[in-house]
């Protein structure tokens, strides 16, 4: 009696596992497609942001190349770099590098630099930061994020690329250090990639599989 | 169910037995997101959400599942009820699922949400449960907005701001500059602020109800009043 009570409660639970992955199964199969769709226009739509749709002639989203640099592009996964060119000339590109330490977890941005090492705009993608406190990052809470507008390697130096509080020229937030701390690293570091791999990295998609040196 | 009962389940969850004032449960995404009144009323809305649709869902299983397995059962169906709605908003309404996203996971450590799922829709049928779900959430979205609203004033002086990022670009006018030049007030922001001002709400709530308690019950007063006109 008792074993077959517990055969029926374990189908039971099993048969109610099985609705419950089926009911995500089937949500995930039938809204994937749209996300990633709806994910892309938003990511065409942050781009034109940052670089005006006038300023190339490129087809943006497929004139790519990925390229790794944990070290400075602050994730061990390919980043996606997007070039914009005009009568085939580069432009300016915009990558999606990662601030790895922000205040919870890793800060998705979207940087925009011109092709004399200028930042465009920068914007971030996705975080997790404190409501209230460290999402001012974000464009939708504050401006914040366009005080890097302008700003190269050249007319700032090493030391100016950090908030006030560490000596720099950029605001930190009552309350929030860690974030823009993160966040204006992770731009730095982007200049520097950029510097370095400059050619390469507005290099014909012909050499897509020629990808910039991985470090 | 008689009318009565229906107005026991929604002054219930309004007020006499408040997920938040009086039972106390979902603290952790109630003093995390109640920093701005925006902030509170997204979570509270994709929170009474969940709510009703797990009640209905539990209720309507309620005689299919044994009380061993109820709980795991419960916990399986509102862990793919949550991630179902997360799917769904992030296709279909995209925008506002950026404002929203990172305060859907959150729902799932509500455990408000079990709570009414074994106290309530597990013995009820489903159109109670449903009501009860729905009023337990506005219930709780009602509080999450009053300390939103207190941690606001006192933290940043505004209120309703960035109420575009849930309304569109037409609701800028909505936010309110409650003091200009206000250098804020940091302690209302952070966490110590969310659990000073969750005090402050019980307290007052057990005023308020001590206070009712006091006077004369509320038949015979309406009377005094009448004789009086």
């Amino acid at each position: 009696m008792l074993v077959k009570h517990m055969f029926k409660t374990g189908v039971l639970l099993g048969l109610f596992a099985i609705v419950g992955t089926a009911l995500i199964a089937f949500t995930f199969d039938n809204t994937a497609e749209r996300i990633a769709a709806e994910e892309r226009e938003f990511l065409l739509r942050s781009i034109q942001a940052l670089i005006p749709a006038s300023a190339y002639d490129n087809d943006l989203y497929s004139d790519t190349v990925s390229v790794v640099s944990p070290a400075l592009l602050g994730s061990h996964a390919p980043i996606p770099v997007y070039r914009a060119r005009k009568d085939g000339k580069p432009v300016a590109l915009v990558m999606e590098p990662v601030a790895p330490d922000g205040y919870s977890g890793a800060i998705k941005l979207l940087v925009a630099i011109a092709y004399d090492g200028t930042v465009l705009g920068v914007r971030v993608l996705s975080n997790q930061e404190t409501p209230g406190l460290g999402d001012n990052i974000e464009i939708e809470k504050s401006n914040w994020i366009t005080s890097f507008n302008g700003h190269s390697l050249s007319n700032l130096d090493a030391k100016e690329w950090h908030v006030k509080k560490d000596g720099g020229m950029f605001d930190q937030f009552t309350g929030a250090t860690i974030t823009p701390r993160a966040v204006v690293k992770a731009v730095h570091n982007s200049l520097k990639y950029f510097s370095e791999h400059r050619d390469a990295l507005f290099a014909p998609t012909a050499t897509k599989t020629e990808a910039p040196p991985h470090d | 169910m008689t009318d009565n009962e229906y107005g026991t389940i929604i002054r219930n969850g309004l007020w006499h037995n408040n997920p938040a004032l009086v039972q106390i449960l979902g603290l952790c995404p109630l003093l995390a997101v109640s920093s701005t009144v925006i902030n509170a009323l997204g979570l509270g809305i994709a929170t009474t959400l969940t709510l009703v649709l797990t009640n209905l869902t539990v209720s309507l299983i309620r005689n299919q599942v044994t009380s061993e397995i109820r709980i795991p059962v419960f916990v399986m169906l509102i862990a793919a009820i949550v991630t179902a709605i997360e799917l769904a908003m992030n296709a279909y309404f995209h925008e506002l699922y950026l404002i929203l996203g990172i305060f859907i996971p959150l729902i799932v450590t509500n455990c408000n949400i079990l709570a009414r799922a074994e106290a309530f829709a597990s013995k009820n049928a489903p159109l109670p449960s449903t009501l009860d779900g729905l009023f337990m959430g506005i219930g709780f979205t009602a509080v999450l907005v009053a300390l939103g609203a207190m941690r606001e004033v006192l933290g940043k002086g505004t209120l309703f701001s960035q109420a575009q990022l849930m309304f569109g670009d037409g609701a800028k006018w909505m936010t309110v500059t409650v003091f200009g030049d206000y250098h804020g007030f940091l302690l209302a922001i952070l966490p110590p602020g969310a659990f000073i001002g969750l005090g402050l709400l019980i307290a007052l709530k057990n005023v308020i109800d001590a206070r009712r308690k006091a006077l004369p019950a509320p038949t015979s007063a309406r009377y005094a009043a009448h004789t009086h006109a």
